[in-house]
């Protein structure tokens, strides 16, 4: 097992250099003259020069990404001119935030995606599952921008249950429990859409493993249907499901940006919105790196979880 | 995504199935609910310029954030006093233009893409397809905020990025379908043809995949829609003046605690008609995709249903038997139609007996073994009518606790194909000590101990260490052993095996069959043996029951049967064993086809196939006489001894 992780980081690593180009890329196509473009509104004539040294953009592309990247590599994404600090000092603030929400949100989302999904099927064509699926279908079908909306509405501005924007009180915060407490809002948010899409796919799963001749092996044993279900149904299931939750890593991190500018989470996704605006894209591009590893390391420790579970596979 | 969920049909069927699609589709509710409101909000959108609305722009700050139902302005106004129901009216049509766009482009190049992979395969597939896997490396959104950032914030630009993030979805599913099509007897045809790579692409491929395009659009739309809408509502979309649900959205955050209608109005929309596509594409997916019209996403409770419509009619035990099934019927309710799988069967079983029940595929064999202890697939099967005796108690009246008691421990079964029997994920000593611990109050290790016993006693050399690996690790003749040291592992009285040897070679065969007889032996144990195959019967059945059409149509003695059956049908059978060094003589089947039990015939249902028959046999059910001591026939006019048929 240890060897086959091993080589599945590994195996990650030209992915990774794979991601690099493409955002190198993205951003060497931007239109027009590229300092200025990066610089925008903050553009002096110094600043342009300086940069135009520091991009090399005398130099040909591949030269170009060469020393991008080794600057990448040494930790030097270069100086958000918006927030005149250096960008990776920026995104690293910002990504630990995300991860607290989007972590948090993916674990709301496996948890309840995958209970109703077996409870759906289990009780197909019942009550539960009628529930189930309309919820799934509301859920997938909501702007989750306009139910973090809505739930601040209700819960923050009617029930004042929770607080309605931030990661922290501004007096006297800072701890745990008021983290807790400013999460539970944006968390829940998060995590609906991904849930609606687990819920539906476990339901899928749990009923096709339902109908294989081991449930039915495990049926003639004599088991409890308590036990067959929770265990041989639902870990024959949870295989086809992994991947999909890291699938939805990907969702979830990317839904961040909207669930962030309503909650004015401070995290990559909000940093992103206002870097797009003031055209910060040094900026754009560190943010877009990171979400974008984490994402590969999400499905590659999606890609292990099926393994360990599945012994097929190794 | 849906790689796999759609198996095209060529051409002419597809074309030939539509107006049944159609139909198919309004049957479903909720589809023709969610087609309804999204045509009428289409309509209505598309109607807007001619509509007696209030000009969606047009400001009025005296009139500004009047709540709705205000008299003239229905949804009230917003921030700028303009009114909220004409600028949802003009923003849907916005965001549908949008999202249809988006969808269109992403079908297009994404659908281009996984035709040229799919058909080229090779290196173009490859090299394809690895650019697509980068693009899919990104968070979805986030690809698109990049491509935002670069292109600069815009609807067009907003519209643009939607699309490119999509393209992966459809050129996946549609490469793999592609893939498998270009491999198809008829693009070999068209390409001997002389036809060029594009003809046959476009038009021998295309019509095929277009099911699937289809579907793919059809869910990728209404995400598309939220996500422009998403992208206005961070301000990176729509720009003002312009305005779709999305940006209006964002432009009533800022007044959200004071006026908050005008941002609850227009997420309302999105969601209604993100919802009505949603249910939509359902229905359309639900159509286009043939895996759930068989109706295979049903699952089967735990035990099969009893529905007896004469309770249990005071059918009494015989003495002399362990088991004793009488006038058994199990159907099949699929679509409206009833199989008979089993019309009234009965069979008995004295202590340490093995019976073999015999018969083609669909004679009801399995089915009638399989109803005993209820592991019938329910739905769509159901036990309508007889009784099961196990000793004095009959076990469709029992309680389902009480059936889950006896599975595994008075009666114990082996089936089939032991790789699927087995579950794969967990280990042989897992699957074996559960079986034990499901009947017997021992501890893990002494379970484990036991475990042990049992593979010694089926013969497995080095049980200790067989008890950790996975089913896959071991040759289909293990995997059939440790099936039936579990059914062994309570002392069960009776062991039902359906077909435990047909998915195994013939050496293995052999040596499984000399197995289960010594064990029976040793235990005293009966057998309920399922088998298509007259030779495995000769070697361990004490008893043969021929089934024919969900009817026992023979019994008796195994020898007794084998030299002088009674039945033409059994007869025919017997002629089917294979002789040693003769083995084409297995491939003289016999003629004709069994009656579907969907339909089946008045009088006898091997008539018309029977080289016997006669009028009578036709006119009336074939009652059963008991010619012999223990030989009963189901047949007007049984062979005689020495007659050949
Ligand atoms: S009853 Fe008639 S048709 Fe049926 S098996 Fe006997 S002889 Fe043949």
């Amino acid at each position: 097992m240890a060897a086959y992780i091993l080589k599945r980081l590994v195996a990650a690593i030209p992915v990774l250099f794979g991601l690099t180009i493409i955002v190198f890329l993205i951003m060497a196509m931007i239109p027009g003259d590229t300092a200025t473009a990066i610089l925008g509104s903050y553009a002096t004539p110094e600043n342009v020069e300086k940069l135009n040294r520091d991009l090399g953009l005398d130099k040909s592309l591949p030269q170009q990404y060469l020393i991008w990247l080794g600057n990448l590599l040494q930790g030097d994404l270069g100086r958000s001119y918006s927030l005149n600090r250096p960008v990776l000092d920026e995104v690293v603030e910002r990504f630990s935030a995300t991860m607290i929400l989007a972590g948090t949100s993916l674990v709301l989302c496996s948890i309840f995606g995958l209970l109703a999904g077996v409870m759906s099927a289990v009780r197909q064509f019942g009550w539960t599952d009628k529930i189930v699926t309309f919820f799934v279908l509301i859920g997938i079908s909501t702007p989750s921008f306009w139910l973090g909306l809505l739930l601040i509405l209700a819960f923050a501005v009617k029930l004042r249950l929770f607080p309605a924007s931030g990661m922290f009180a501004i007096y006297g915060g800072g701890d745990l429990p008021d983290l807790i407490h400013h999460l539970v809002l944006p968390a829940l948010t998060l995590s609906v859409v991904a849930t609606g899409v687990i819920a539906r796919l476990t339901r899928t799963s749990m009923l096709e493993v339902l109908r294989q001749d081991y449930i039915r092996t495990a049926r003639a044993k004599g088991l409890a249907e308590r036990k067959v279900i929770a265990k041989h149904a639902f870990k024959a299931a949870l295989v086809s499901v992994i991947p999909v939750i890291g699938i939805q890593a990907g969702f979830v991190m990317g839904g961040a940006v909207y669930i962030e500018t309503v909650f004015q989470w401070p995290g990559i996704g909000s940093m992103l919105v206002t870097a797009i605006s003031t055209r910060d894209l040094l900026l754009v591009q560190g943010g877009v790196l990171f979400v974008a590893a984490a994402y590969v390391l999400f499905n590659l420790a999606a890609d292990i979880v099926q393994t360990m579970l599945d012994p097929r596979l190794r | 995504m849906t790689e796999a969920a759609v198996s095209p049909a060529p051409k002419a069927r597809a074309t030939a199935r539509r107006p049944d699609s159609i139909r198919l589709l309004l049957n479903n509710s909720l589809a023709t609910g969610g087609f309804f409101i999204l045509v009428t909000m289409a309509l209505v959108a598309l109607a807007a310029p001619f509509l007696p609305l209030a000009d969606p722009d047009v400001t009025a700050p005296a009139n500004r954030l009047m709540p709705p139902f205000s008299p003239d302005h229905f949804l009230g106004t917003d921030a700028l006093g303009r009114d909220i129901l004409s600028r949802i009216v003009w923003g849907t049509r916005v965001s549908l233009a949008v999202g249809l766009s988006a969808t269109v482009i992403a079908a297009f190049f994404g659908s281009l893409i996984g035709l040229v992979a799919g058909y080229a395969a090779g290196r173009v597939d490859s090299v394809l397809m690895r650019g697509i896997d980068m693009i899919m490396a990104f968070p979805y959104i986030l690809l698109a905020l990049a491509i935002v950032a670069v292109l600069g914030p815009g609807l067009l630009n907003a519209l643009y990025a939607i699309a490119v993030v999509n393209i992966p979805f459809f050129a996946r599913s549609i490469r793999g379908i592609t893939l498998g099509l270009s491999r198809r007897e008829f693009v070999d045809a068209a390409r001997l043809s002389g036809k060029s790579n594009a003809q046959i692409l476009f038009i021998e491929v295309l019509p095929n995949v277009l099911p699937v395009i289809i579907i793919t659009m059809s869910t990728t739309i209404g995400w598309m829609i939220l996500e422009t809408a998403g992208l206005s509502f961070l301000g990176l979309g729509a720009q003002p003046p312009q305005a779709d649900l999305g940006s209006m959205l964002g432009e009533g955050r800022k007044i959200l605690f004071t006026a908050p209608h005008v941002s609850v109005v227009p997420g309302l929309m999105i969601l209604v008609l993100v919802m009505s596509i949603n249910l939509f594409g359902d229905g359309v997916r639900d159509v286009l995709d043939p895996r759930l019209k068989s109706g295979v996403l049903t699952r089967p409770v735990a035990r099969t249903t009893v529905d007896r419509k004469d309770a249990s009619s005071g059918l009494k035990p015989r003495a002399d038997a362990i088991l004793d099934v009488q006038d058994l019927r199990t159907e099949f309710h699929l679509g409206g139609t009833v199989y008979k799988a089993a019309g009234g069967v009965d069979l008995h079983l004295a202590q340490g007996e093995c019976l073999g029940v015999v018969g083609e595929s669909g004679s009801g064999k399995s089915v009638s073994a399989m109803s005993i202890m209820g592991l019938v697939p329910s739905p769509p099967g159901r036990i309508v009518g007889g009784a099961a005796f196990l000793g004095n108690e009959d076990l469709f009246s029992a309680s389902d606790e009480r059936i889950r008691q006896l599975r595994g421990a008075d009666v114990s079964h082996v089936f089939q194909d032991p790789l699927s029997t087995l579950h794969p994920l967990f280990t042989i000593g897992d699957q074996l000590t559960e079986a034990i611990l499901a009947h017997r109050q021992v501890s893990g290790s002494e379970a484990m101990k036991i475990a042990e016993d049992l593979l010694n006693l089926v013969r497995i050399p080095n049980p200790s260490e067989r008890l950790k690996v996975y089913p896959h690790e071991l040759s289909g003749g293990m995997r059939q052993r440790i099936c039936i040291a579990m059914a062994l592992a309570n002392d069960a009285r009776v062991m039902i095996a359906d077909e435990p040897t047909t998915a195994l070679d013939v050496t293995v065969q052999a040596q499984i069959l000399s197995l289960m007889n010594t064990l029976r032996h040793e235990r005293d144990a009966a057998i309920l043996f399922i088998t298509h195959d007259f030779g495995v019967v000769s070697a361990i059945c004490d008893r043969v029951a021929v089934m024919y059409a969900g009817k026992v149509v023979e019994t008796g003695a195994t020898q007794e049967i084998l030299n002088s059956p009674a039945h033409p049908y059994t007869a025919k059978l017997i002629d089917c064993v294979p002789v040693l060094g003769e083995p084409e003589r297995r491939l003289d089947a016999i003629e004709g086809r069994p009656p579907m039990v969907n339909n089946l015939p008045q009088g006898c249902a091997f008539a018309d196939r029977c080289p016997k028959a006669q009028a009578d046999c036709r006119a009336a059910p074939i009652p059963v006489t008991e010619f012999a001591e223990g030989r009963s026939v189901r047949c007007l006019h049984p062979v005689k001894e020495g007659e050949h048929v």
